[in-house]
């Protein structure tokens, strides 16, 4: 039962909650840095990293924390501490590590520190009432599914490129156009619209 | 009370353990992953205006400061700063600068109102959208169409359209970023130097017939200024004078003798 229900768990956050098409969260980044795939995984690796990271500690911090003293109604603020702190770690590291990513990345890097889905994600295991296992498949999987959507993005807009489309529509509008596109076949195909 | 009171220690002291624990793992992590980065750059980007508008061609005032240091861009790439700017550059990274002069954007059109419209235009004020309509809707197609997307395109609200459905710029407020230049459909503004006094306020290579049923003030190609010119500064190519400004001594012979009054003297 609890090996099906986290399995069940891992593929929610992948595809069925996925949160860039199917919940629109932490879309600036979706349509920021989708330009090309290098920026993108990275990105994509710098969410999953501190989505998962978030999910963990604040799942230790609510519970042991701030449920004994009953003091849940830090939970945001506490929950945004935690988040800004991982996100400078993973700053740090890029700059250290990866100089080039940290430039492409420029400004979208320090902002999944306001990146809803990161939020979204600790929020969403704290009203679920998972445990500490579900809290951090969750998040990781929520992490990935972004992603899978991520890589798509970015794949189908570096070729978009050389298509001849009218100039009205190249650039940020044709993004949104793909955007589109995938988020129906993603509400369609694994998030079935009920009558 | 108090009970309020151990509310408020406690949610202090919560947020407060958590704020020194992100801290200390956050000195740690800043010692341990620490960027050796050039001081020269970090000296630069405090020089630097700051506004970031890309004038220079590089992603921004920190990009700039990088290459000017790493990969020997120009010490005067910065257009905003200016002379003074470039000069603190060149201060950090010990080069000379060449005192540049200043230059703005120039009008080269005196259309405007002494232009005739050949049919009313109705529809969004852009000067792109209106040089759709059969390249706009004055008679002149060279000229200005006094829709303020070069308004628009500077960041420094320098220029503005006036009463005389023209553009201009207000000196001190402009940085010679260049970014109104690039945004004019019709090429109307270029850079001119404080030095260069005469100029001529047309761009029509139309035959003097077409200009002069078109516009009051537009240049017919009559070649009286390039025979007036004891420089001979100016020649006629075209039907449009142009006037060499390293010739030009600025006498004024051209601008009384120009029956159109195209030639300007500032």
């Amino acid at each position: 039962m609890a090996e099906d229900a986290l399995f069940s768990i891992f593929m929610d956050g992948l595809f069925i909650k996925n949160f860039l098409l199917i919940q629109f969260l932490g879309l600036c980044s979706f349509v920021g840095v989708t330009k090309d795939i290098k920026s993108a995984a990275g990105m994509s690796g710098a969410v999953v990293f501190v989505m998962a990271m978030a999910s963990t500690v604040s799942y230790l911090l609510y519970t042991y924390i701030l449920v004994p003293t009953k003091m849940e109604f830090l939970d945001l603020i506490s929950f945004i501490v935690v988040i800004a702190a991982l996100v400078q770690l993973v700053e740090f590291v890029v700059r250290k590590n990866i100089p080039s990513l940290y430039r492409s990345l420029g400004i979208y890097l320090p902002l999944i520190t306001t990146n809803c889905a990161v939020l979204g994600a600790v929020i969403l295991n704290e009203n679920a009432g998972y445990n500490f296992a579900q809290s951090v498949v969750f998040g990781t999987s929520a992490g990935l599914g972004y992603t899978i959507v991520m890589l798509m993005m970015a794949g189908i807009r570096e070729r978009s490129t050389f298509v001849n489309v009218p100039s009205a529509i190249r650039g940020l509008p044709q993004a949104f156009f793909i955007a589109l596109m995938l988020s129906m076949a993603f509400v369609n195909y694994f998030w079935v619209i009920p009558i | 009370m108090s009970e309020l009171v151990t509310l408020l220690v406690k949610a202090t002291a919560i947020l407060g353990g958590l704020g020194l624990a992100v801290g200390v793992m956050l000195v740690v992590a800043s010692k341990k992953f620490k960027v050796e980065t050039n001081p020269l750059v970090d000296e630069i980007v405090e020089v630097l205006p700051g506004a970031n508008c890309g004038a220079c061609g590089y992603a921004g005032c920190a990009d700039f400061a990088e290459r000017v240091v790493n990969e020997g861009a120009p010490i005067n790439g910065c257009p905003v700063g200016g002379f003074d700017v470039a000069k603190e550059i060149g201060g950090i990274v010990g080069q000379e600068v060449a005192e540049g002069e200043e230059q703005y954007p120039f009008v080269r059109c005196n259309g405007g109102l002494n232009c005739v419209d050949r049919f009313e235009y109705v529809g969004f004020e852009d000067c792109k959208a209106v040089m759709m309509l059969s390249d706009g809707e004055k008679g002149c197609n060279y000229g200005c169409m006094g829709r303020g997307t070069c308004v628009r395109a500077c960041p420094f609200s320098a220029l503005s359209i006036g009463e005389d459905r023209l553009p201009h710029v207000n000196k001190n407020l402009c940085t010679s970023c260049g970014l109104c230049i690039a945004s004019c459909p019709n090429d109307i503004l270029v850079f001119a130097k404080e030095s260069e006094k005469v100029h001529v306020l047309c761009m029509s290579h139309d035959k003097g017939k077409a200009v002069k049923e078109s516009c009051t003030v537009g240049c017919i190609g009559c070649k009286i200024c390039e025979k007036s010119c004891p420089e001979e500064a100016i020649k006629v190519t075209n039907f449009l004078a142009e006037i060499d400004q390293e010739k030009c001594t600025a006498c004024g012979l051209c601008v009384e003798k120009c029956p159109q009054n195209t030639i300007s003297i500032r």
